[in-house]
């Protein structure tokens, strides 16, 4: 009796948690395992457009990373992928992290800046990319015209259109973009602080240097954990603001170029190389996708090991 | 009483549906797939022309996006689907769908109309593997100097026959406080075009037969002096130019602040929609020494193909007769502005005229009609290199051997 009217509610839970689980998993099986699989089974074959030709083994990832010429355009993309990484941990995250702290503590007007600071990450990453191009613009893009009216003439660059720059503009629009999002997790992470660590590491006299430092960076770990790997394979999916600022060709002569652009031109052609090449590109994203597991993996266990329990 | 009002409308029911099945035997509806979103009027027009001609078809016509249009029409072909008619791209681009047998192979038997195209633009629509032809041609593109009527006026000066007129020309409109060519760098495209536009009486037909055959590459000193050339001429560029994109370009051209605009034809119709008052004039790339020939680059832009596998194939090939005629290219031009290769047709538009008489002296836009099958291709190699050299980050030279390097690695004649 007892045992029956236990295993009754358990039943009914049971059907209510499949009924739950059974359609994301399904959909999520069909819109995204699916294509995942079919994308690596499509890349060892050869591809006339989409039409599928014969089995070439693993022909299309010997080109992607050694042929002559795919491979140094995707090394070369490759290496502004770990550049835009680099720079947007200390720029995205680093700034995140102060911009945080600076919340934290409450200054003047803090509720308006938590919401302020977000803002940029709830617009549409067309939007922003169209917005930082206008900014951008050489001649009459706001940025030019504050150097101009400050006299720093000789500062006023083709930002987009200078290969010293261009990277550099696209890694900034996406880190303003984006900086809520750290400064947001940092925030919910310092507020978890038990304030009693904060108080006495003040009595006994650190500075704020060391407070940041010895208390503070260690006991937001989870926080980096998330947003470190986060970031990681954010950079290297990076797509949306080089194609929306520079195009598929990463303008200017390949020097904003990164995987994801080669990725779409090799896989579905652009305007200026009509061919359409589905197994190198399928080849390249199977790779990407290998590649951006396994180090994620990888960083996130060497992260989660630094995390302190309190 | 209910029951025979039951029998009534069960009976007139019956009718109506047996009609409709009548109806149905009879016509045949085509469906008809474009990225010419902007056109649909106009197709609209013409399919409502060919249907009082034809009163048992119908054709429904439908866009998507350009930059998707390609994947979305191969994925529909490679599933067996796909509208039975199709407009399509040209050589590179169209080989893509017409390799795996995706399209019919048209010829003078089921289109008799093929007779009134020239030859250069049945080749563009042809598959080299099988020299087969797979669609009717539509459009012919030219790249040249888009000018300002007014500012030449305004200024005293006349569209320039050589190259050095052309400097004193962009030197005296600078002078001026005037921006010579609203041209910029920063998309990678524009390269290609500007090059089109500027160089192409400079490097001139025998040229391009000499890389056809293989007797010249592209280190031949007639392709380094015109880089050289080109160098020197961007300094007339937009301020600041490689980091103008094609929009901005455009912008500077269409609020009347720049004299010239090296690019397309198909530019014309879009400055004056964007500026009514514009007064436009066109010329060709000038010449290095007088006496020499002035050259436009010209190109196809596309056809319209019949899906090999439609159950419709009588009528489709019906609507693609419609679309080779003189009639159909004379509604073509004037209304959009886009010049037909369809031999015979009328042009009221002065512009779009003189871009005709033009095109009797012209040599290919080389990258995309010779070098757009293989990776590198050709244009990505001339649109990055020249891009390079006009930031100054490479020499001409440079520049030449890069291009010819990457066409050599695939181009049989260049491998000698």
């Amino acid at each position: 009796m007892l045992v029956s009217r236990k295993q009754a509610p358990s039943l009914k839970r049971q059907l209510w948690v499949a009924f739950l689980v059974v359609p994301p998993i399904v959909f999520m099986s069909l819109f995204v395992v699916y294509p995942i699989l079919s994308a690596f089974a499509y890349a060892f074959y050869d591809w006339q457009g989409l039409a599928r030709g014969e089995f070439v083994g693993l022909k299309n990832f010997k080109e992607v990373l050694f042929g002559a010429t795919m491979a140094p355009v995707v090394w070369n993309a490759f290496l502004h992928n770990v550049y835009a990484l680099i720079a947007l941990m200390i720029i995205q995250n680093g700034g995140g992290f102060l911009l945080a702290w600076l919340l934290y503590k409450e200054p003047f007007g803090f509720r308006f800046h938590r919401i302020a600071v977000f803002v940029p990450v709830v617009l549409s990453t067309i939007i922003v990319g169209f917005l930082w191009k206008l900014f951008l613009n050489p001649n009459f893009g706001i940025i030019n015209q504050a150097l101009y009216s400050l006299g720093l003439d000789s500062w006023a660059k083709p930002w987009l259109g200078d290969s010293s720059t261009a990277l550099g503009a696209l890694i900034l629009a996406n880190a303003w973009h984006f900086v809520g999002f750290p400064t947001l997790v940092y925030l919910a992470g310092m507020q978890r602080i038990p304030p009693e660590i904060i108080e006495a590491a003040r009595l006994d006299g650190t500075n704020e240097w060391q407070l940041l430092k010895n208390i503070v960076w260690p006991l937001v770990a989870p926080s980096t954990t998330i947003l470190f790997t986060l970031l990681f394979i954010g950079a290297f999916n990076w797509f949306e603001i080089p194609y929306v600022m520079v195009g598929l060709d990463g303008s200017p002569f390949g020097t904003t170029d990164v995987l994801g652009l080669v990725f779409y031109r090799t896989a579905f052609g652009n305007q200026s190389a009509s061919i359409q090449n589905f197994g190198m590109g399928s080849a390249l994203a199977t790779l990407l996708f290998l590649f951006i597991v396994v180090f994620a993996s990888m960083l996130t266990l060497w992260l989660r090991r630094r995390e302190i329990q309190f | 009483m209910k029951l025979t009002r039951r029998i009534l409308m069960g009976a007139a029911a019956g009718s109506l549906l047996l009609s409709g099945t009548v109806a149905m035997a009879q016509q045949t509806e085509l469906t008809f797939w474009s990225w010419r979103q902007e056109d649909r009027a106009f197709y609209q027009d013409t399919i409502k022309k060919f249907q009082e001609k034809n009163p048992g078809i119908t054709v429904k016509f439908e866009t998507y996006a350009p930059e998707n249009y390609q994947t979305i029409l191969s994925t529909a072909l490679a599933a067996g689907r796909g509208p039975d008619v199709i407009q399509v791209r040209a050589y590179g681009n169209l080989e893509t769908i017409a390799t795996p047998g995706y399209l019919l192979a048209l010829d003078q038997q089921n289109v008799p109309e093929l007779a009134n195209f020239p030859e250069a633009s049945l080749a563009a629509e042809t598959l080299r593997a099988d020299g087969k032809v797979y669609a009717v041609p539509f459009a012919m593109q030219a790249q040249l100097v888009v000018y300002n009527k007014k500012i030449f006026k305004d200024n005293g000066v006349n569209p320039p026959k050589t190259w050095d007129e052309l400097m004193t020309l962009a030197q005296a409109l600078k002078a001026k406080n005037i921006t010579p060519f609203a041209n910029g760098t920063a998309t990678a495209w524009q390269n290609e075009t500007i090059v089109g536009g500027l160089l192409s009486s400079m490097l001139g037909k025998e040229f391009e037969a000499d890389i056809v055959s293989g007797k010249a590459n592209f280190t031949d000193p007639r392709f380094v002096t015109a880089l050289t050339k080109l160098k020197d001429v961007s300094q007339y560029f937009s301020p600041n130019f490689t980091g103008v994109d094609y929009p901005s370009s455009q912008q500077l051209f269409v609020a009347g602040r720049a004299a010239m605009f090296a690019g397309g034809s198909y530019e014309v119709a879009n400055f004056k929609n964007q500026n009514p008052t514009l007064d436009l004039g066109v010329f060709p790339a000038p010449v290095a020494k007088t006496g020499d020939q002035h050259l436009i680059a010209t190109y196809y832009d596309g056809g319209y193909a019949v899906n090999a596998k439609t159950e419709k194939k009588d009528a489709a090939l019906k609507f693609v007769r419609y679309l080779a005629t003189p009639e159909y290219g004379t509604a073509f031009t004037n209304t959009l502005k886009n010049l037909s290769p369809i031999k015979g047709i009328k042009i009221e538009d002065p512009i779009t005229q003189e871009v005709a008489k033009l095109a009797e002296n012209s040599m290919s836009y080389l990258m995309l009609v010779r070098f757009r099958y293989q990776e590198p291709s050709g244009s990505v190699l001339l649109q990055s290199n020249v891009q390079k050299m006009l930031a100054g980050q490479q020499t001409p030279e440079q520049a030449a051997a890069e291009i010819n390097k990457g066409i050599a690695t695939y181009y049989k004649p260049f491998q000698k």
